[in-house]
């Protein structure tokens, strides 16, 4: 019975949060457009599985997940399991974090290969580059990036140091790159760095990030606790082009060799 | 997927009727009604008034709690529905969209030696959180379906690139916005 009426109060969330874009989508087809809806039947029933297939995940999102990550999270910044001590530390130490590095990275890693946003976007790059893009290609190459931007992320929340620094040297990067990666997969993987992050990465991650700061001595949660969710966008789109320049390295090599048996032949 | 195909349908039809007008209220409000009721951005922005008030920001109680996390929704709201419709215009124009999101980063690097200390972590955030479930799908789609409706544009290389700008003005907002509340 709990789970029917946790279950029925997401659905109605879900309900809310759609509700305004389906007014938007029928005011348009109706006032502007006035064309009658194609596809109506079809229609309808897609989006009934919008909903509830939505619904159903975030329940069982905050049923499971959630409630694990965030204790996860609180339980490995803890300064006993850090330290070995319930004694205040006056400067933290970044090399006792470790196991908190790791757990960053593989959460990110494993958040962002579960992100629905993420699937629907590989879907349709496979679908309009015609194959080319490969769906788990991208799925992974993105999840790696996050995994490490997350990590590096938490890594500067133990240290204190400034977000703009690294932020900056990640966009002088993405800029660089941009020179340099083939033209078709640069809007590719801008969009990359903003997909990673939705439903299912920015809970956790958000937790991890403001549990950390309130741990960490010297750490104030207004100034540190944010900023993890920027790395995790910032970090697909480098690895994403990188991914680009390695495949069309890798070909131009492969048809080169190619090339020179042919003239040997 | 039912989403797809609306969002496909959708961008067709209105390349068809070839209002830009129309075109560009549909992108504004696209973005700006996907993001309003975003339960992650609902979330952060709670979490963000919290600290703020913590931190001795601003006055502490509900009513000011409550304005301060609004004001940062409906930041983040217009601005995505902006990006939507800077995005849909360079699609039309053609533009090349690095020279749009270099420029962007200039901006966000001059208004982050500007801003308040306290709302750059939030502001940053603020870009990520944006796209959401239902967001990016319907954007890409429109992205898409725009791009092969036009003719001289492919839909790989000007398809994309939406959500990027729905990443990227956010941040500039809601530095923006924190210039203008804590500047007081």
């Amino acid at each position: 019975m709990e789970f029917l009426s946790d279950f029925s109060k997401t659905l109605f969330t879900t309900c809310r949060d759609v509700a305004p874009v389906l007014a938007l989508i029928i005011c348009f087809q109706l006032f502007v457009l006035r064309q009658p809806i194609p596809h109506l039947r079809r229609l309808v029933s897609g989006g009934v599985y919008v909903v509830i297939g939505l619904a159903l995940f975030l329940a069982g999102l905050e049923k499971a997940l959630f409630p694990l990550g965030k204790i996860m999270a609180s339980q490995l910044s803890d300064p006993v399991f850090i330290y070995g001590t319930s004694e205040p530390v006056v400067v933290a130490d970044w090399t006792a974090y470790g196991w908190i590095y790791l757990f960053a990275a593989m959460t990110g890693f494993a958040t962002t290969i579960a992100e629905p946003s993420l699937i629907a976007v590989a879907y349709k790059a496979n679908e309009v580059s015609a194959g080319t893009i490969n769906q788990w290609g991208l799925r992974i190459t993105v999840a790696i990036g996050v995994a490490f931007g997350i990590s590096l992320g938490t890594f500067r929340i133990v240290t204190g140091t400034p977000l703009f620094m690294y932020i900056l040297a990640g966009y002088l990067v993405v800029v660089i790159q941009t020179m340099f990666a083939p033209r078709s997969i640069i809007p590719l993987a801008y969009d990359s760095g903003g997909v990673t992050t939705s439903t299912v990465t920015v809970p956790i991650v958000a937790a991890l990030g403001i549990g950390l700061s309130s741990t960490v001595p010297g750490r104030n949660p207004a100034l540190d606790g944010f900023g993890l969710i920027a790395f995790a966008s910032l970090f697909p789109i480098i690895t994403v082009m990188g991914y680009a320049q390695f495949m069309q390295w890798f070909v131009g090599r492969r048809t080169a060799i190619r090339k020179e048996d042919d003239n040997e032949i | 997927m039912g989403l797809f195909p609306v969002g496909e349908a959708m961008a067709h039809a209105l390349a068809l009727k070839g209002s830009l007008f129309w075109l560009m209220t549909f992108a504004f409000a696209l973005g700006f009604s996907t993001t309003v009721a975003e339960p992650a951005l609902i979330a952060v922005c709670g979490e963000a008034a919290d600290i703020a008030a913590k931190g001795g920001l601003i006055e502490s109680s509900r009513q000011s709690l409550q304005s301060y996390a609004l004001g940062l929704r409906l930041t983040v709201a217009v601005s995505v529905g902006l990006s939507i419709l800077v995005g849909v215009l360079r699609i039309v124009l053609g533009w090349p969209i690095h020279y749009l999101i270099i420029s962007g980063y200039v901006v966000v690097m001059l208004m982050t030696i500007i801003a308040p200390a306290e709302i750059i972590g939030i502001a940053y955030d603020a870009g990520g959180v944006t796209t959401s479930t239902v967001t990016v799908p319907l954007v890409a789609a429109l992205g898409v379906g725009l791009a092969a409706s036009i003719r001289g544009r492919n839909p790989l290389v000007d398809g994309f690139g939406l959500i990027a700008f729905a990443s990227l003005l956010p941040m500039i907002f809601v530095m923006g916005y924190g210039l203008i509340v804590f500047g007081q």
